[in-house]
């Protein structure tokens, strides 16, 4: 039993003296060979999720195949101070399954059943390696699917979505995962398995299910979910709209949610992200347009051609070129698949490109991207705008080339120009993508040490040695000292309390 | 004001730990606090909407404003707390709404009052403020403190200020009934919540099946000719079922000895239960109201055996302090809310026992 570990809110512990033949060996007698890597050339894959600019090989990868398994590896982990990072798809774009240099990649990857759907509760039990999308698929033919939609939807696992707090395109209508999940199986960093939620619609005691969604792998590590099944809509019709300036279609966004709609979507892209991606896709977008918008409405036919009228008459008044409606299901998913196809468009135009995922108040969408057109000049780098509009999430995503000596180190502080940004006019830092180790420092921004104290508190009540992904999502009171030192805010010193280096 | 909160919270210990109370409307749910020669702290003085902008979607006001300024100036915007909190007082505040997490007749709809929460000024047991979540709709950073201030029954911490999300009212909006046992009654709820029908509220009691469809004028007459029923001309039905003031709930049944409201949180499709007494259905099925003498182990076990949970909503202080208020929890369970009781409370000075006794 490891004595010396624990997890503090001062400072990041250390793990260098993790007995790594120790841990093979123990890791050994719970798992076949085929499920424990451990050679350079096996752990390659795993070395970085999809926020690539991070890279680390673990001590070893895990691969068990049922929750006994993962109990007996956590237990392990946990005799001997080692730290468990897990891993669903690897899709994450904050780092948030970055390994440790000295701890244990434990992939859920392998547990991908669906294990029981009920089309009359709508419900389905999943395991946490189940891809996003599969689960809608096996819903379908009841007429029913999973309303949360990552456009990472075909690869990221539900175990993932559940750490991130997932959201897609359609959350302004439908939710989070927060508001799709009723239930998640855990186990403890001490081997313990609970029950978070159940099949009802509330449960006894403190709501730590909404506590475990988003905690990014730090609280425990979910073996199986229940998640809440929605009755497709009859029908869904998107319009998209042209706008020849930015800041009126801004302003759109907010006169559609005055008018009293919700639309099942809402989506904007500006005109550096729809040239990127019309050669790529050819989704038919104008590229004429300095912003258009994507608006969506689903329902029984009744209420669709009700809402697409409303929503029609409110972007004519507030100025849009061009309003054309999808006619067909296969024209809607044209006019979708240049948004959801938005990333992997950047990375035909750019070597590299730098995701954002700041979150501000609606009405502050144009002032935002007038700064991102300073700071575009400020930092000498492109960047292009996609962003959830109707729920002010921006996703900003910054062009550059890592092979060009100082342009990813440009490319991060312009990114953390736009999270301070976000902060000060009232938003937070990540809306749907997690604080990682992406955005670590910008958390010092968001919070004070007050707030981060709570939170370390919070990790200290399920993980006392600190062991579950440290150095992740939330950053140590010494880490913000550091980080305030470079950065000084508003002229004053954040964290004064704490001794400088 | 806030100051004087900070100087109750220093003087408090845990041999004279702090009540905290809005309105007192809800001083009925929970366990007894022994507040020993503690006191109370009224939070009505700090008061008054803080922010609200209709286009944002979001409300922002002091603990103690009354639910009833809220929804007025909601309404005034067309717009609405779409889980439809009780008030059970007139004298309702937000902060009560919040800490209580109750949800009325739409939650099976739209979700519960921890689905509209988006942040929370607060103290702790220390007195310190602390800001968790925002004013925007998504919002990842940290661990949802917000969402867990919700429902914590005053527990964790005093909530200063709460952020909500709210929704335009429905353009439309219609009540049917229709007659149907209880059986055809689950079966027919839990059909038509499979489907895309706008559906937002369900009541059922002695064979009568009471719906509300709301949503954009077409879907609610495509419904209505759908599911068929008699169309309901009772504009305080939903609003007296919230607030329990419909017969159900307020009928004399004393001739029945020690009987008990009993609030069944369940799966939709839980079969019709077994237990002696009276019964009303909510929540397409999910909630289910017991107004019965039975033994609270017995009503407990069902609960539990139909994969929910069972609590005394209202009964005689006797029977609280005999069978707890609240489902007990597994140990490992009771474990994290006592160490998070403790990171948040450590002198044991918020509403001690009102969950559970160990917190
Ligand atoms: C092209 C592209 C588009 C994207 N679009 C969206 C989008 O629209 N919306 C959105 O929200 N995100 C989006 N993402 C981000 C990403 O897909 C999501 O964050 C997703 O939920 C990650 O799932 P994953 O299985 O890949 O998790 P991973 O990347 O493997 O892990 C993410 C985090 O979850 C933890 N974790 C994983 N599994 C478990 C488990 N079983 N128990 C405990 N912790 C676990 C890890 O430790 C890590 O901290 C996109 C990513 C890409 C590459």
């Amino acid at each position: 039993m490891n004595q010396q570990r624990q997890h503090n809110a001062n400072r990041d512990q250390d793990f260098g003296d993790v007995d790594r033949a120790g841990v093979l060996v123990a890791l050994s007698r719970i798992l076949p060979t085929a499920a424990l890597l451990s050679t350079a050339e096996d752990l390659k894959p795993y070395e970085c999720d999809g926020l690539s600019a991070y890279r680390e090989l673990p001590l070893a990868v895990v691969l068990p195949e049922d929750e006994a398994q993962v109990v007996a590896v956590l237990k392990a982990c946990h005799a001997r101070g080692v730290p468990v990072v897990a891993r669903g798809a690897g899709t994450g774009l904050s780092g948030g399954a970055l390994p440790h240099k000295h701890g244990v990649v434990l992939s859920l990857a392998k547990l991908k059943k669906i294990l029981h759907l009920d089309p009359v509760a709508r419900v389905a039990v999943v395991q946490p390696g189940v891809r996003n999308l599969a689960i809608s698929e096996a819903a379908a033919p009841c007429g029913l699917y999973y309303a949360p939609d990552p456009s990472s939807q075909i690869a990221c696992s539900i175990g993932g979505n559940i750490a991130e707090n997932s959201g897609g395109v359609h959350c302004l209508k439908y939710g989070l995962t927060v508001h799709n999940v009723l239930r998640v199986r855990a186990v403890t960093i001490e081997g313990e398995v609970i029950e978070f939620g159940n099949h009802a619609l509330d449960a006894p005691g403190l709501d730590m299910l909404a506590l475990l969604i988003g905690s990014e792998g730090m609280l425990a590590v979910v073996t199986e979910v229940t998640v809440k099944l929605t009755p497709k809509p009859l029908l869904a019709q998107v319009i998209m709209a042209s706008f020849d300036d930015v800041e009126k279609a801004g302003d759109a966004v907010a006169a559609i949610i005055a008018a009293g709609i919700i639309p099942a979507g809402l989506e904007m892209m500006d005109k550096a992200a729809t040239a990127a991606v019309e050669p790529y896709v050819k989704a038919g977008y104008d590229l004429n347009a300095e912003a258009i918008l994507l608006c969506e409405s689903d329902g029984t036919p009744e209420e669709v051609s009700e809402e697409i009228a409303a929503m029609r008459s409110v972007l004519e008044h507030s100025g849009a070129t061009d309003i054309r409606v999808s006619l067909s299901e296969a024209e809607r998913l044209r006019y979708w698949s240049g948004r959801k196809a938005a990333f992997p468009a950047m990375g035909r135009i750019s070597p590299d490109y730098y995701c954002m995922d700041g979150t501000i108040p609606r009405k502050r969408v144009a002032e935002m991207l007038k700064a991102i057109a300073a700071m575009e000049k400020k930092y000498g780098l492109r960047c292009a705008n996609v962003f959830h509009a109707g729920d002010g999430n921006l996703h900003p995503l910054i062009l550059y080339d890592a092979n060009v000596p100082d342009e990813l180190a440009r490319t991060e502080a312009f990114g953390a120009e736009i999270l301070a940004l976000s902060v000060a006019l009232g938003g937070a830092i990540t809306g749907e993508h997690g604080v990682g180790v992406e955005k670590i420092g910008a958390m010092c921004v968001q919070f004070d040490s007050a707030a981060l104290s709570v939170f370390h508190a919070i990790k200290h009540s399920f993980d006392a040695q600190g062991l579950l992904n440290p150095g992740k999502a939330v950053p140590t009171l010494h880490r913000c000292a550091e980080f305030g030192r470079m950065h000084v805010h508003g002229g004053g010193l954040k964290f004064p309390e704490l001794e400088r280096f | 004001m806030m100051q004087s909160f900070v100087e109750q919270i220093h003087a408090a210990t845990s041999e004279r730990p702090l009540r905290l109370r809005g309105g007192g409307g809800k001083d009925f749910y929970g366990n007894h606090v022994n507040t020993g020669h503690g006191e109370i702290l009224d939070t009505r003085e700090y008061s008054g909407i803080v922010a609200y902008e209709p286009t944002e979607l979001v409300i922002t006001a002091r603990c103690g404003t009354p639910l009833t300024e809220i929804e007025a100036a909601l309404a005034g915007q067309d717009q609405m707390l779409a889980f439809e909190p009780p008030h059970f007082s007139a004298a309702a505040t937000i902060g009560g709404c919040v800490a209580s997490g109750l949800s009325g007749p739409r939650r099976a709809a739209v979700g519960a009052v921890r689905d509209f929460v988006l942040g929370v000024k607060m103290l702790d047991g220390a007195g310190t403020s602390l800001t968790f979540g925002g004013q925007v709709m998504k919002n990842v950073a940290g661990y949802d403190v917000a969402r867990l201030m919700t429902g914590s029954l005053g527990t964790l911490g005093l909530l200063l200020e709460v952020s909500l999300k709210v929704l335009p009212l429905p353009v439309a909006e219609a009540t049917l009934r229709l007659e149907a046992p209880q059986d055809k009654a689950l079966e027919l709820m839990n059909r038509w919540a499979g489907q895309p029908l706008p559906v937002s509220a369900t009541c059922w009691q002695d064979d009568l099946l009471t719906l509300r469809l709301s949503g954009a004028r077409s879907a609610v007459v495509a419904a209505q000719q759908r599911i068929g029923g008699e169309l309901v001309n009772d504009a305080n039905f939903w609003r007296d079922l919230r607030e329990q003031k419909s017969d159900f709930f307020t009928n004399d049944l004393s001739h029945l000895s020690h009987l008990s409201l009993w609030r069944l949180s369940l799966p939709s499709v839980a079969p019709p239960l077994n237990l002696p007494g009276a019964q009303l259905i909510e929540w397409g099925g999910s909630l289910r109201w017991l107004r019965s003498g039975a033994d609270a182990a017995g009503i407990r076990t069902a609960a539990a055996q139909a994969g929910g949970h069972a609590t005394l909503f209202r009964g005689s202080a006797e029977q609280k302090s005999a069978a707890g208020v609240f489902q007990p929890l597994p140990a490992a369970l009771l474990t994290l809310h006592r160490k998070l009781k403790q990171s948040f409370d450590p002198k044991g000075i918020f509403n001690p026992g009102r969950m559970y006794r160990e917190m």
